[in-house]
């Protein structure tokens, strides 16, 4: 499952960032790297950017950027 | 020698880095208060910050580094915190010691940064700021153990409350007197150090000199700007040397995934021993932020932040600007009351005088528009404007960071330029400074008034429909189009690249700090009428000069004896009518054989495929410097007296009726169409080129739009006078 898949409330833990590339190392700088908890706090109208919740903050990223991140849902 | 803050070369420097939304800069104006300077780093667009701090022994300069979330550089613009902490800035001094501003709230994400530079050996300070109101959500630090196990001096602060400030200075003097034996700090991964240590020697063995900070982030960023800064020095070699080291570390693997593992690892283990996270409050803060982020609410509370925005910066400076202009008017009527008439006097009235008012009077609209943003910003609300935007901004290949200049556009690209630097791309900065000077701004309505009152029937469909109204509401979409294309051309071609991400942080609401959103407002202010103001002074007199000079003996005799003549005929109010015509026939006579008057005919050929004389040619380039002038220059050529009013009936019939030598109407409506055109492309605004200097630090990308611009202009009216005739 991919973050941008992620229901509104909902919690998961992320297993990889795709890619050797910037926005894979931006995205581990701002702590969001394997282990890493998530929440999905809420989404823009129409669906695009999310607000994601990293460990005790409110992290904004578009659906594209979201694709790059593999979770696992936690109950 | 002391420079104008009062600095020494001796005097030891601080640099402050921290996170974007820690509160640094408002930590930074607590220590520094009105003692500061602002310029640019060399060849970015990236702001220098520095100032002077008083410690209770001496006093230092605080040099306040960009926001940023690590020492990862991609782009030049990333590469300026490693420079400034390496040293590599020329005329700033390297730092004696760092003071780290750390979101108590956010330690985890924080101290990514903060073990980076811990690494670098200088002495430390950490500011935990926001203990407030990190308290309030129930996060409480062991800062005696934190400071421990970080080998620094950590400080508890609450900048917005001016908490704490003292402590820091305290703090910083501390860290400076034992500059002797800087702290051992462990690399957190040695691996990678002892890599870039001997990618360091390899490089040292071909007399290249780089800093250990340099090979690592080389090593580290791939494709990144310190790779690229030691491949230009030592060629492909270099590249393969890098290559050669990576795959020594991971294999296949990315050598920055390796380092923010490794980081984290580390910092997750510290963040357990020294952070207790309690039960969070529910606050104010929360309540407002479901507010603003409920789709329905949230959208309708945005629009009425925005339109209160746009509002403030379009009539609310009104009054203000009004003020400016009555000022200026009165003083230079006094002053062509006391002075003889002649060259001076006209230099000081219309000249000098004008050109200071054309200068401050943008003041209004940009300390507004600030004052805003500002707030918006240090509150958080900024952030979520652009996340709500991102969408709608991303169809003009922007981001949603683009919004508000663009907004602001709309009553001054002056403003809306410098508001660009709420958009943390480079290249999407670059798209909006010259998307935003497309947009209608208020001086374009004068000539907008005019010429569709001179040359759009009065005509109305269903008593809703305007034509009018349909021409003006025509008018702002051509801008609003122009615009778009511009952004989605530059973005295609020009400022090609990988595509800008929107990892922004939407951090929780908060009450601003005054003092420190004054003396940000101040800055702004100070930075346009510095660095702006000069360029538009100093074209504003030469536009005089050229409307001035030259004055033919001749002419003005002969308009003496028609005076004299009058005033022989006439009398009382008889006499005071025709001299009033006379004068406004003189005016127009030495406008004539003005410089500008002779531009005017020289580059009516130019303008000639166009269908404009050369008065229209004139008023053009007299328009140059700020667009709404033509109206006043229309109204001297056409002899109706330069203090017209844009909807002037008689200037309105001058124009309807005004002839060619051939008696066939000047102002056809294919002309009329396409000088509206001209005026909504054209770049005419020589606050708006100043400010496009100042904030791309260079000639290049004004001129680019300025030659871009107008040519589209040219294209427009071109084309509107084919087509009409």
């Amino acid at each position: 499952m991919k973050l941008d898949q992620l229901k509104s409330g909902s919690r998961a833990r992320v297993i990889a960032i795709d890619g050797d590339n910037p926005l894979a190392q931006r995205l581990m700088t701002l702590g969001l790297l394997e282990g890493t908890t998530v929440r999905m706090i809420r989404r823009a109208l129409g669906g695009d950017p999310l607000e994601v919740d990293v460990m005790g903050y409110a992290l904004s990223l578009r659906r594209a950027e979201a694709k790059q991140i593999d979770i696992e849902l936690l109950g | 020698m002391p420079d104008s803050l009062g600095t020494t070369q001796s005097q030891a420097a601080i640099a402050v880095v921290g996170n974007p939304n820690t509160g640094k800069s408002t930590l930074f104006n607590n220590l520094t208060g009105l003692r500061q300077k602002t310029a640019n780093y060399p060849g970015v667009t990236v702001e220098r910050h520095t100032g002077t701090v008083r410690l209770p022994k001496t006093q230092a300069l605080l040099i306040d580094l960009p926001g940023s979330y690590s020492l990862t550089a991609h782009s030049p613009e990333e590469m300026i915190p490693a420079d400034v902490l390496l040293g590599n800035i020329p005329d700033l001094p390297r730092p004696n010691a760092v003071l780290i501003v750390v979101d108590a709230a956010n330690l985890r994400r924080n101290l990514y940064m903060t073990t980076q530079i811990l690494e670098l050996g200088l002495p430390v300070v950490i500011a935990l700021n926001m203990t407030d109101l990190s308290h309030k959500r129930g996060i409480e630090i062991d800062t005696a153990r934190l400071a421990e196990k970080l080998k620094a001096r950590v400080v508890a602060v609450a900048a917005a409350g001016n908490k704490g400030t003292e402590e820091i200075r305290e703090a910083l003097q501390a860290a400076l007197e034992n500059t002797s034996a800087p702290p051992a700090r462990q690399s957190i991964v040695p691996v990678i150090r002892q890599s870039a240590v001997e990618l360091q020697q390899w490089l040292a063995a071909q007399q290249l000199e780089f800093s250990e900070l340099e090979t690592e982030r080389a090593l580290i960023d791939k494709g990144g700007a310190a790779e690229q800064r030691i491949a230009e020095a030592a060629g492909d070699a270099a590249r393969k040397k890098i290559t050669q080291l990576r795959q020594q570390l991971v294999g296949e693997g990315s050598v920055a995934a390796l380092e923010a593992r490794t980081r984290y690892a580390w910092i997750d283990q510290l963040v357990a021993t020294v952070e207790i996270r309690g039960e969070s409050r529910q606050g104010i803060a929360d309540v407002i932020d479901r507010l603003t982020s409920h789709p329905v609410l949230g959208s309708l509370l945005f629009f009425i932040i925005m339109a209160t925005v746009f509002q403030a910066v379009f009539s609310w400076a009104g009054p203000i600007m009004d003020a400016i202009d009555g000022t200026a008017g009165a003083l230079g009527g006094l002053i062509a009351d006391t002075l003889p008439e002649g060259a001076l006097s006209s230099l000081l009235v219309d000249g000098v005088i004008a050109g200071v008012g054309s200068v401050v009077i943008f003041l209004p609209q940009i300390l507004i528009l600030f004052a805003f943003i500002i707030f918006l910003e240090d509150s958080g609300y900024m952030a979520r404007a652009a996340f709500l935007m991102d969408r709608v901004m991303r169809t003009c290949g922007l981001s949603g960071q683009s919004f508000i200049p663009m907004l602001s556009s709309f009553a001054c690209a002056v403003p809306g330029i410098m508001a660009t630097r709420v958009i943390s791309d480079p290249r999407d900065r670059l798209a909006t400074m010259l998307a935003a000077p497309f947009m209608t701004c208020s001086a374009r309505l004068p000539v907008y008034a005019l010429l569709i009152a001179a040359f759009i029937p009065d005509v109305s469909w269903f008593g809703f429909f305007n034509l009018q109204g349909l021409v003006l509401f025509g008018l702002y979409m051509l801008g609003i189009l122009g615009g778009i294309f511009t952004a989605l051309i530059m973005k295609r071609f020009a400022l090609r690249g990988p595509t800008p991400t929107f990892l922004i942080e939407l951090p929780p609401y908060r009450l601003p700090n005054i003092k420190s959103m004054l003396i940000r407002l101040l800055e702004r202010g100070r930075i346009f009428v510095y660095r702006a103001g000069t360029i538009i002074f100093t074209v504003a007199v030469l536009i005089w000069a050229l409307v001035y000079f030259p004055r033919p003996a001749t002419l003005l005799d002969e308009y003496a004896a028609q005076r004299d003549a009058a005033a022989a005929i006439y009398s009382d109010s008889d006499l005071e009518a025709q001299l009033t015509a006379l004068e406004r026939q003189e005016s127009a006579a030495l406008l004539e054989q003005s410089y500008l008057g002779r531009a005017g005919q020289f580059i009516e050929p130019a303008f000639a495929p166009l269908g404009w004389d050369w008065k229209i040619s004139a008023g053009v380039i007299a328009s140059f410097p700020a667009r709404e002038v033509v109206v006043a220059v229309l109204g001297t050529i056409y002899a109706v007296g330069a203090d017209v009013e844009a909807t002037d009936t008689r200037l309105l019939n001058r124009l309807q009726e005004a002839r060619r030598p051939d008696g066939s109407r000047v102002f056809t409506l294919g002309v009329a169409v396409g000088l509206m055109i001209f005026y909504a492309f054209c770049l005419q605004c020589m606050a708006t080129v100043a400010i496009m200097r100042r904030e791309t630090n260079g000639w290049k990308w004004p001129i680019t739009a300025w030659f871009y611009m107008t040519g589209l202009g040219y294209l427009g009216a071109f084309i509107a006078y084919r087509l009409l005739g």
